[in-house]
């Protein structure tokens, strides 16, 4: 790649929206108001099931201050985020299939009167039969026991089942087989902002929303179907989103339900959930159970691997015809498996609905796989760390389900973290009650095929340069936090020598940027780096053609640094950025340009090879040590090593918070966190007090060390760092404990309770239901297309 | 099925005909007036009648210290309190940290260390160090971690947070 020094990229720089936000300017959806605002509320179902025989709404709408009620027979519209499975509805109209699915909605005066008002409105439930767990659903097949009624099998949202590579021959080629049964419980992502929309309807009849979502371009399409407005007449606004981590990236009821309101009534109206309702709305982690089937030879070499995925899905489809996959695409990328089935299932149940939450359907596999190896590595008395270097992806390669790995660093990521942790001493070496544990993984730099399947681009950037020397940089991508907004400032003012804080972003606001898929699947810095970078280099050759007529010097000889347009080899010769910029103008007229990023093609082209792939992935290794007390098996983390191969770190501070973050939600899942439901469908947690989640005491120290691989296709060589670390954290929690204290806890969260019972060996292991998978599709490398490596 | 909320006995209030009154609020050094309904919490004073949005809220219940202002140099979490019950007291919001025009040292901190994501905690957090600041200059980074148990944050790990103040104890802030 380029051999210039980089002056920002691999600096410890300051967001560009750091210090609002630490001085409280930052204007999250919420905190908007406009004149003649109202207040909307949604009255939700108090039962899991139900038909719906009658609405009542009149005596809502007679209270005073009460200005709109609408029902289901208002938005009749159907929405999903997946273009295939459309099986939302903005307020229910024949059926409620979860507590707190939305039948109604009210704009008011005020928050009070709203909520006053959804007390007025009668509904007439017939309750039906509630199905909550996997196993209920997969035995109620019956047409009269169906949740939904647009899918094949009845509470069956999605079968799906793959064979790479002869099986039966993979398995008897093993020396020995091992078998597991995992169950990974949901959690929820519990954002510290709720969700809230804000819709404006003017009188030139174009709608305005602002909403706190992670995806404005998903809600820009789901608007205008269910309004029946031209998408040209909506503008989907962003608002920096106050946590996202995947909760956000739906469309939802409520901003449905204040964009028909503001058009009913001709006044804006706003929505914000309650802490309680953001449990009912969910999305997050979907409950997994899994069966693995593993032939290895004795010395730990991987053979054959046969994976079972059984996702709990709620109510609706949300993401989980992606989830399902996800689930069995990401086994391969780490280690060599020669052969490898995989067969998911993903079922409905009449609960909150699970979607994409931090790792998206791979923490859960991720979880089996790194605890399973862990104890084939100790029944082979192999140390668990040379079972996975030995059999390392090799870079360059593709793996047998047809994914191609670029660069990988995951063995400078285990070596690094286990030199760092002290591995080798420690393992197996510390006193009872005390351990360490290991894992390691693979996670996407962004998904590589958009949700609705077309060739335009996944990301887009346009950059104006004016007449003073000022740069704007409009893109559609989504700042939740993670610093997308930075990232594009660090790229415009790498490429064009100045100071990041000169420069102006303009993002998530569909009126006025190119669009930008969205915040998920780890994808913006990848994507909008290189779309940015594209629209910088149309302009530098623009710069650098006056440039080279002032200073008299090759075009190939300037550079741009220190807010100069200079020549590399007599950097005395040099014209300010700005004034550049005026000469550039004089001769090309206003200037402008646009730039964008599309993921390269692949390899494979089987039915369903469209999860997983990516333009690179990014490793990681974790090691965990903790400590605890056989007594009342409280167990205390004392710390976490987490290497992360992340191409390169734009920034190494934001890397090191996306890796501090992760592994702090990877301990919450891993020890404390669960979405549980009562027999009747309530949540048995929908607050913050009961939910419980680690605070800054259980928070232990952690060490992040970056690996950078220069990927070809990332940005500056920058791959994901945004989700990838919490993978492996929570396998080594579990693999630590085992070392601590000899007990196996294959089921998550590991609470203290499951600690005793396994020490009195009354934790019984994980069932797994049995189902009917289709007949496999098969393929095998090189029955695609083969695409040639970048290098 | 929903717990009963606040907001449900507010509007019970409204009808049992409770009207407003005018609060007088010291907050951020500047003496306010504003005509309000007596059962409103400290924290819709702020953001609604007051226009002080920087204060946020994440659960209204008391669980979470997203909503924390302090009062006579107290952290308090806002969510709780009444507006009327709040009159005749210092009160600090994080629009208020700033000094002449200038980010108070916790503020720049944070931000250069990285220690905001979404932002959305860190008007609480930073209301709450400054608490503990004021009154333990030079408190051990296990301190602090105690000060701050009672704010949660879902984006940090902490770890850049408690990084950050501990920078100020230093007094390296540049
Ligand atoms: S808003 Fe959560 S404690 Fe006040
Ligand atoms: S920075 Fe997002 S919750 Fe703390």
């Amino acid at each position: 790649m380029r051999e210039k020094k980089f002056s920002v990229i691999g600096k410890p720089l300051r967001k560009v929206d750091a210090l609002a936000k630490s001085t409280g300017d930052t204007r999250y959806a919420d905190d908007l108001e406009l004149s003649r605002m109202l207040y909307g509320k949604l009255l939700r179902s108090p039962l899991p099931h139900a038909r719906i025989r009658g609405i009542k709404t009149d005596r809502a709408a007679k209270l005073k201050g009460v200005y709109a009620v609408i029902t289901g027979a208002d938005l009749p519209e159907r929405f999903g985020i997946m273009p295939s499975t459309q099986d939302e509805e903005a307020l229910a109209g024949e059926k409620v299939r979860h507590v707190g699915d939305p039948v109604a909605a009210v704009a008011a005066s005020s928050e009070a009167v709203a909520e006053e008002s959804l007390k007025l409105i009668e509904v007439d439930y017939e309750p039906l039969k509630p199905i909550l767990s996997i196993e209920e659903a997969l035995a109620c097949t019956e047409e009269s026991e169906r949740i939904h009624a647009w899918n094949r099998r009845a509470n069956i949202q999605k079968a799906v089942s793959f064979e790479f590579g002869d099986v039966v021959q993979g398995f008897a080629q093993a020396d020995q087989i091992f078998e597991d049964t995992f169950f990974f419980q949901g959690n929820a992502h519990l954002p510290m902002e709720q969700h809230c929309a804000l819709a404006q309807y003017g009188p030139e009849d174009k709608l305005t929303i602002w909403s706190s979502t992670q995806t404005p371009h998903y809600l820009h399409r789901a608007l205008s179907k269910v309004l029946k407005l031209p998408m040209s007449r909506i503008r989907v606004i962003a608002a920096p989103v106050g946590g996202g981590f995947g909760g956000k990236s739906d469309p939802f009821s409520h901003e449905m339900c204040a964009s028909k309101l503001a058009m009913i009534t001709g006044r804006p109206v706003k929505f914000t959930l309650t802490r309680e309702e953001t449990f009912y709305v969910h999305r997050g982690r979907h409950p997994v159970k899994m069966w693995i089937r593993t032939g290895v030879k004795n010395d730990g070499t991987l053979q054959a691997m046969h994976f079972r995925s059984f996702l709990d899905g709620g109510g609706y489809s949300s993401y989980g015809l992606a989830t399902v996959y996800y689930t069995g695409a990401l086994q391969t990328v780490s280690y060599k498996l020669p052969v490898y089935k995989f067969e998911g299932v993903r079922v409905f149940t009449n609960k909150p609905p699970c979607g994409p939450k931090r790792g998206h359907g791979t923490p859960q596999p991720r979880f089996a796989l790194e605890v399973h190896l862990d104890k084939i590595a100790d029944k082979l008395g192999i140390d668990p760390v040379e079972l996975r270097l030995k059999q390392l992806v090799e870079p360059d390669s593709i793996t047998v389900n047809g994914l191609r790995v670029s660069t990988t660093g995951l063995r400078e990521c285990i070596e690094k973290a286990a030199a760092r942790a002290e591995w080798k001493k420690k393992f197996h070496q510390l006193p009872y009650g005390r351990g360490i544990g290991f894992a390691a993984s693979a996670y996407i730099s962004g998904a590589g095929l958009p949700i609705y399947w077309n060739g335009m681009p996944h990301s887009g950037v346009q950059i104006r340069l004016d007449r003073g020397g000022g740069i704007t940089v409009f893109c559609g991508s989504t700042d939740i936090g993670q610093g997308s907004d930075s990232i594009l400032a660090y790229v415009v003012a790498e490429e064009f020598g100045v100071d990041p804080a000169d420069i102006r972003v303009v993002t998530a606001d569909t009126d006025l940027t190119p669009v930008d898929l969205g915040s998920y699947s780890s994808r913006v810095t990848v994507m909008t780096g290189n779309a940015a970078i594209q629209a910088c280099r149309k302009l530098k050759e623009m710069l650098f053609q006056v440039a080279g007529e002032a200073l008299e010097v090759p075009v190939d000889d300037l550079e741009m640094a220190e807010g100069k347009v200079r020549s590399q080899s007599y950097p005395k010769r040099a014209i300010s950025f700005a004034e550049c910029v005026e000469k550039a103008e004089t001769k090309f007229g206003t200037l402008g340009a646009t730039g964008s990023y599309s993921p390269p093609k692949y390899p494979a082209n089987y039915k369903g090879s469209g999860v997983g792939l990516t333009p690179a992935y990014s490793y990681s290794a974790s090691i965990v040590e903790l400590s605890c007390d056989p007594e009342t098996a409280e167990i205390k983390v004392e710390k976490v090593w987490i290497a992360h191969d992340c191409g390169r770190a734009f920034n190494p501070l934001l890397v090191e918070g996306q890796s501090e973050g992760s592994v702090y939600m990877a301990l919450g899942e891993a020890l404390m966190e669960e979405q549980v439901f009562r027999k009747n469908g309530l949540h048995k947690f929908p607050s913050i007090l009961d939910y419980k989640s680690p605070t800054t005491l259980e928070t232990p120290e952690i060490e992040t060390i970056l690996i950078e691989t220069n990927d070809p296709e990332g940005p500056y060589g920058a791959k994901e760092a945004g989700q990838g670390f919490l993978l492996p954290v929570i396998p080594a929690v579990a693999n630590a404990l085992f070392d601590a204290i000899g007990v196996r806890i294959d089921e998550l969260p590991i609470t203290p309770d499951k600690v005793l019972r396994a020490l009195e060996g009354r934790l019984k292991p994980v069932s797994v239901p049995s189902f009917d998978f289709p007949p496999p599709i098969k393929w095998r490398p090189g029955e695609g297309v083969e695409v040639p490596q970048k290098s | 099925m929903m717990r009963k909320s606040r907001k449900e006995s507010t509007a019970k209030l409204n009808q049992n005909g409770l009207t407003k009154r005018l609060l007088r609020l010291r907050v951020n050094g500047e003496v306010k007036e504003v005509a309000t309904e007596t059962n409103k919490t400290l924290l819709e004073v702020l953001r609604e009648d007051l226009g002080l949005t920087g204060t946020k809220h994440g659960c209204e219940l008391g669980e979470c210290g997203t909503c924390t202002v302090l009062i006579d140099d107290e952290p308090v979490l806002s969510c709780l309190v009444l507006g009327v019950e709040s009159e005749d007291a210092d009160i600090v919001t994080v629009e208020g940290l700033m000094r002449d025009g200038r980010p108070h040292p916790l503020q720049r901190a944070f931000a250069d260390l990285g220690a905001t994501q979404c932002g959305y905690c860190i008007p609480g957090i930073l209301l709450t160090s400054r608490a503990l600041l004021d009154k333990n200059p030079h408190p051990t980074r296990e301190q602090i971690r105690e000060a701050l148990a009672g704010n949660l944050c879902r984006c940090t790990g902490y770890t850049k947070i408690l990084d950050a103040v501990e920078l100020v104890v230093k007094g390296e802030v540049a």
